[in-house]
């Protein structure tokens, strides 16, 4: 393995020092939801017993600390992404309301019947449905380019749904089902050059891969807290300004507005017009308390030790009878979706967690990709940043053990 | 090595697994209603085969785990030769073992039905055992044509 600080990254994780049915934690669940360090909890716990108070609001000193810090974040997103400007990055609950966000605001300005919404068939349900209840509420319609048994993007059949009504395309960096990262460069460049904007699902691919927004040229990026070592209840909408300013806004509310009346209303400035309501202040400070720590670490490193865990895990997996990888392309992020022969995932899922390993067993909200690999679901084992090449071990060890007692 | 789930998997439920019961289609059934897990992706058709408010004949299709298979092929034998009414208070039973409720009455009462007792300690496995009974309980009933457990 490469040098990298794996024993001092895991000490910083409080949740992994512990035993799960009198077993080491090993837990490969992170394409659901990441694990959070030390200094991520105490930015928010910090912020509530020091700093708290509500932000944009008030004159008085916490309200100054609050905004401080909230506005503090915004920033380390927009240095962490290379955004040209803190007025691109909107504070959402997550990926899925980024993506709602878009549909509901852009989709409905830009979107009319018979008019198309371009997506793959590696989708995660949060990157449909938005889309499926535009079309209903607009008669637009949605085209979805095929994946190969590679799980692959089936990239000439991608090139060959653009249309000249194609009105946006909205595809995932990072398939969370699968692992397979997209042509996203490729397909940014192959939709500008008919002046179709492209937006990205960057759930999974934000903690893998450091992401530049501005080289990739993409109109929106989406992603969540969560997945980044950061808490839930937030994510990060990041779109171009000229297009966020064309945007109507998305919920109605304070902060989000500069004058009201009841005759009128004039909306905020960005980034503000979409930020309705109080934001989830603690949730924001701990997002930037989780970029400034896989910042120190450095995303590149992340990247090249987590593409050796997933080599050597996908090496020992192949030394399994009946064990199939499903996803096997050939960019592709930390993610083993795998199947056993008559055994199914939620047994393996079950199996594993007595022996500690917790990995995620079901259809990972892609049901299409299921019914496109004819399983009802996989077994995922999904990596962090702080697991070992001993802890693919155990997984593998205990894969063996419930094979042989299945039988 | 899987020591604290022998509660769980216990011989029989790798037996119904390895050799389902009554894994077959019922031409021409008088009932026939899918049952789907939208959690798992567990997905099963029950047929029933009556004669006046007797079940003579049950089977299933399906894929799904180790318990939910085991489940609907107990079930499935359990089931041939009782009434809808004694299929219901089956269910009763059935439901109140698995949920934890009334557990010693209801286990003694179910007989062989009694080997998925274990899921009452794991509730992320419960639905599996009863998606089996929630099938046959909409096939009795006769309401609709598919169920499911969310």
């Amino acid at each position: 393995m490469t040098d990298f600080p794996i024993e001092k990254i895991r000490a910083d994780f409080p949740i992994l020092q512990q035993t799960i049915r009198n077993k080491p934690l090993v837990y490969l669940d992170n394409a659901a939801t990441c694990q959070k360090p030390e200094c991520v909890i105490d930015s928010m716990s910090e912020l509530y017993r020091t700093n708290y108070a509500n932000v944009h609001r008030g004159v008085h000193t916490l309200s100054v600390r609050s905004t401080d810090l909230y506005e503090g974040a915004r920033d380390k997103v927009k240095q962490f992404i290379n955004a040209s400007s803190t007025k691109e990055i909107i504070f959402t609950k997550g990926t899925t309301e980024a993506i709602n966000l878009v549909a509901q605001t852009f989709g409905k300005a830009n979107l009319a019947e018979g008019d198309e919404v371009l997506i793959t068939a590696m989708e995660h349900h949060s990157n449909i449905v938005p889309w499926q209840m535009l079309a209903e509420q607009t008669g637009a319609v949605l085209r979805v380019a095929p994946i190969n048994q590679q799980g692959e993007l089936m990239f000439s059949e991608f090139e060959q749904l653009i249309s000249d009504k194609t009105r946006l395309v909205s595809v995932v960096h990072m398939s969370n089902a699968l692992g397979s990262v997209n042509p996203v460069q490729k397909i940014i460049d192959l939709a500008h050059a008919k002046d179709i904007p492209v937006l990205l699902d960057g759930a999974q691919a934000i903690p893998h891969m450091s992401v530049d927004v501005q080289a990739l040229d993409c109109d929106f990026y989406a992603f969540s807290g969560h997945k980044l070592y950061g808490p839930s209840g937030i994510g990060v909408l990041y779109g171009k300004q000229d297009i966020l300013n064309a945007m109507p806004p998305y919920q109605g509310g304070g902060d989000m507005i500069r004058k009201v009346t009841f005759e009128e209303t004039e909306y905020n400035t960005l980034p503000y017009k979409f930020e309705a309501g109080t934001p989830p202040i603690a949730e924001v400070v701990g997002l930037g308390a989780a970029i400034d720590y896989v910042s120190a670490i450095g995303m590149d490193k992340i990247a090249a030790y987590e593409a050796e865990l997933l080599a050597y895990a996908t090496q020992q997996a192949a030394h399994i009878d009946g064990l199939q990888i499903i996803g096997q392309a050939s960019e592709k992020g930390a993610i083993l979706s795998f199947v056993l022969d008559k055994i199914h995932p939620h047994d393996i899922g079950t199996m594993l967690d007595s022996l500690g390993i917790a990995i995620r067993a079901g259809h990972h909200c892609a049901m299409p990709v299921m019914d496109f690999f004819e399983v009802p679901a996989t077994a995922r084992a999904s990596f962090a940043m702080y697991n070992s090449k001993e802890e693919i071990d155990v997984l593998m060890e205990g894969i063996k053990s419930l094979i042989e007692v299945f039988g | 090595m899987f020591e604290d789930l022998r509660d769980l998997y216990q011989e029989v439920i790798f037996d119904h697994n390895r050799n389902p019961r009554n894994f077959r289609v019922i031409e021409n059934a008088d009932r026939e209603v899918e049952g789907f897990n939208p959690l798992c992706g567990d997905r099963l058709t029950l047929y029933l085969k009556m004669d006046g408010n007797k079940i003579t004949d049950a089977s299933f299709q399906g894929s799904g785990c180790a318990i939910s298979t085991a489940s609907v092929s107990l079930m499935t034998e359990i089931v041939k030769g009782l009434t809808e009414d004694e299929a219901e208070t089956l269910f009763q039973k059935f439901h109140d073992m698995t949920t934890g409720k009334n557990e010693e009455v209801s286990i003694d009462a179910l007989g062989k039905l009694a080997v998925l007792a274990g899921v009452r300690e794991y509730p992320a496995r419960v639905k599996c055992a009863t998606l089996a009974w929630h099938t046959l309980d909409a096939a009795i009933k006769n309401e609709q044509s598919s169920v499911s457990t969310e």
